[in-house]
């Protein structure tokens, strides 16, 4: 192709304004702000603060991705946008400013799903999808199992966490057992140092759980057994071994992730495993991951944690995987919504 | 001068392109609930409308409240984003002298008369500035606060009452007079004058309220989960 288009992503759903600037398959820039810390003090995510904090982030994050990526935002040919799932109001931002950007540059819009678009980044980082791909998103706000016959157009949900996503159990846990804030770096840390000792409960593996939740996870009993458990420790005057606990519970968080990832694949027949979302970080996931689709014969793709939380990059590699393909653009008057359905591709 | 006027902080998502004379299109729609839906639209049709590409435009003037937040935020983006992108400058209004300025004219109000601009802040509460004519112009004499109906100043009370506060409290505000919702043409006729006085307001949103700290239910990795959430 003589001329690969250049895109610009928004996202916006959460607490991080990311803008990235993609030219067909390849990054060029990926700027982000985060609000995290203006939430700390609050101990969550304050939807009015974030909305605030994007709107205030907007035109430097936007200044700072073209000045990475060497290109003038008249350069571009298209912009994308997370239209949903996620915060309301902090969508709003996005949808909003992508919207005008399109108007004021005269280029077409791509209302994309946030789901979708944690798939559609590894392309820029390991080249185009095989189709279909499953993936695994695990993070603070998702635990899905997909199954992704073509990212632009076809994704099904197979699964999802009935309770708390997967990255809450970390932080959780991690509070629990005195660690800091994330948990998901220090947990993972702990547990190099430690040896599985603690056999915690595997959520909806079992019997008549597994029948009616065959891909779907739950990890509320899971933290409140780690929790059980040091409290006895504690109450019977002994020590915590916070090492083997750390290094137990992560053991079965990512033992049920990669045991119905790899279990999906098979009953699918897909041979392509990708896993996103911020817990992909986490060393034992990507280890034990990589172990049983070995032993499965399928091939594994993690994309680099940077790409793997919330970014602008995701969103401009999907919706330049939009424009490659000749998808219809997104009409300009697309809400934002908070509810998005993963089977909802763009709006 | 070819300038894009554009407000969402009251129930309107409103535009309108002034060319330093005269107002040359408007256009709006009230819906309280779906401004992000509404602008972007509304901007091509008025640009259309008008004539214009983008490229022609030199100025972009917004409405920086104070408005309900999601709403107020859709139109500063907009404002924001849209003025980068083209390498222009914009230029903030405060969306109450525009009200104040519509009704000027509207009620045809003479130089000493005076008027309270009073909108909804939702939650009972409603946005209030109180205004003067002063050679031929509207001078607003009290920074815009936030306040309940029944704390409004008497001497406030008995002014022709302009927005649409003055329809959801006629207790407080017994004299309604000119606009329910900002006009984007009015706020760009304020937003001209400004500029020949070499008067700029500033960009910030005039939010009035600190955000509610509860934390939403969403959480992720990156930030720490609710305290002592229960699910
Ligand atoms: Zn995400």
């Amino acid at each position: 192709m003589t001329h690969q288009p250049l895109v610009l992503g928004i996202e916006t759903s959460c607490d991080e304004t990311g803008i990235g600037i993609v030219r067909g398959e390849t990054l060029l820039a990926d700027a982000i702000a985060s609000s995290v810390d203006e939430h700390a003090r609050f101990g969550g995510v304050v939807p009015e603060v974030a909305s605030r904090a994007h709107l205030e982030a907007m035109i430097p994050t936007l200044e700072r991705a073209c000045t990475t990526a060497g290109v003038r935002l008249s350069d571009v040919d298209a912009v994308s946008v997370t239209a949903g799932p996620g915060l309301a109001g902090a969508l709003m931002v996005g949808v909003a400013a992508a919207k005008s950007l399109a108007v004021a540059l005269g280029v077409p819009i791509y209302g994309v799903n946030h789901l979708a678009a944690h798939v559609a980044v590894d392309i820029v980082e390991h080249g185009p999808l095989p189709e279909p791909t499953m993936a695994l998103l695990v993070s603070g706000g998702h635990s899905s199992l997909l199954l992704v016959p073509d990212v632009t157009a076809d994704i099904a949900s197979l699964g999802s966490t009935i309770d708390d996503a997967a990255g809450e159990a970390f932080d959780k846990v991690a509070r629990v057992l005195g660690l800091p804030f994330p948990g998901g770096p220090h947990i993972d840390r702990m547990a190099s140092q430690g040896e599985v000792t603690i056999d915690f409960p595997r959520g909806l593996t079992q019997g008549r759980d597994l029948e009616r939740h065959r891909f779907d996870f739950s990890f509320s009993g899971l933290k409140t057994a780690v929790n059980r458990w040091v409290e006895l420790r504690q109450r019977s005057g002994e020590e915590v071994p916070v090492a083997d606990v750390a290094a137990s519970f992560q053991e079965a968080v990512v033992d049920v992730l990669t045991k119905k990832a790899v279990a999906a694949c098979r009953a699918q027949g897909v041979e392509h495993l990708q896993i996103g979302g911020g817990v992909a970080a986490n060393s034992r996931l990507r280890a034990l991951a990589q172990e049983r689709c070995d032993a499965a014969g399928i091939e594994l793709r993690v994309p680099r944690p940077g790409l793997c939380t919330d970014n602008g990059a995701m969103v401009a590699a999907l919706g330049a995987q939009m424009v490659l393909r000749g998808r219809t653009p997104s009409d300009l008057s697309i809400p934002a919504d908070s509810s998005m359905p993963v089977t909802e591709v763009l709006a | 001068m070819k300038l894009l006027a554009m407000d969402t902080s009251t129930s309107a998502i409103t535009v309108a392109i002034h060319d330093g004379t005269v107002v040359l299109a408007e256009r709006s729609v009230i819906d309280a609930r779906a401004h992000t839906e509404h602008l972007a639209p509304l901007i091509t049709q008025i640009l259309s409308e008008a004539g214009l590409a983008p490229g022609d435009l030199t100025d972009v003037a917004v409405g920086v409240g104070p408005g309900p937040f999601t709403g107020l935020r859709v139109g500063l983006v907009t404002a924001r984003t849209f003025a980068h992108a083209l390498d222009i400058p914009v230029h903030g209004v405060v969306s109450l002298d525009a009200l104040a300025h519509e009704a000027m004219s509207s009620e045809r109000l003479d130089d000493g008369d005076e008027l309270v601009v009073a909108t909804d802040a939702r939650r009972k509460e409603v946005y209030v500035a109180r205004y003067a004519v002063a050679s031929g112009a509207v001078l607003r004499i009290t920074e815009p606060a936030v306040t309940y109906p029944a704390d409004v100043p008497e001497t406030f009370r008995a002014l022709p009452a302009v927005g649409r506060g003055a329809v959801l409290y006629p207790e407080t505000f017994p004299t309604r007079v000119g606009p329910l919702d900002v006009s984007a043409g009015a706020l760009a006729e304020v937003a001209v004058a400004q500029v020949a006085a070499g008067v700029e307001v500033g960009l910030d949103a005039l939010y009035l309220r600190r955000p509610d700290a509860t934390p939403s239910a969403v959480s992720k990795s990156t930030v720490m989960a609710p305290r002592g959430a229960k699910r």
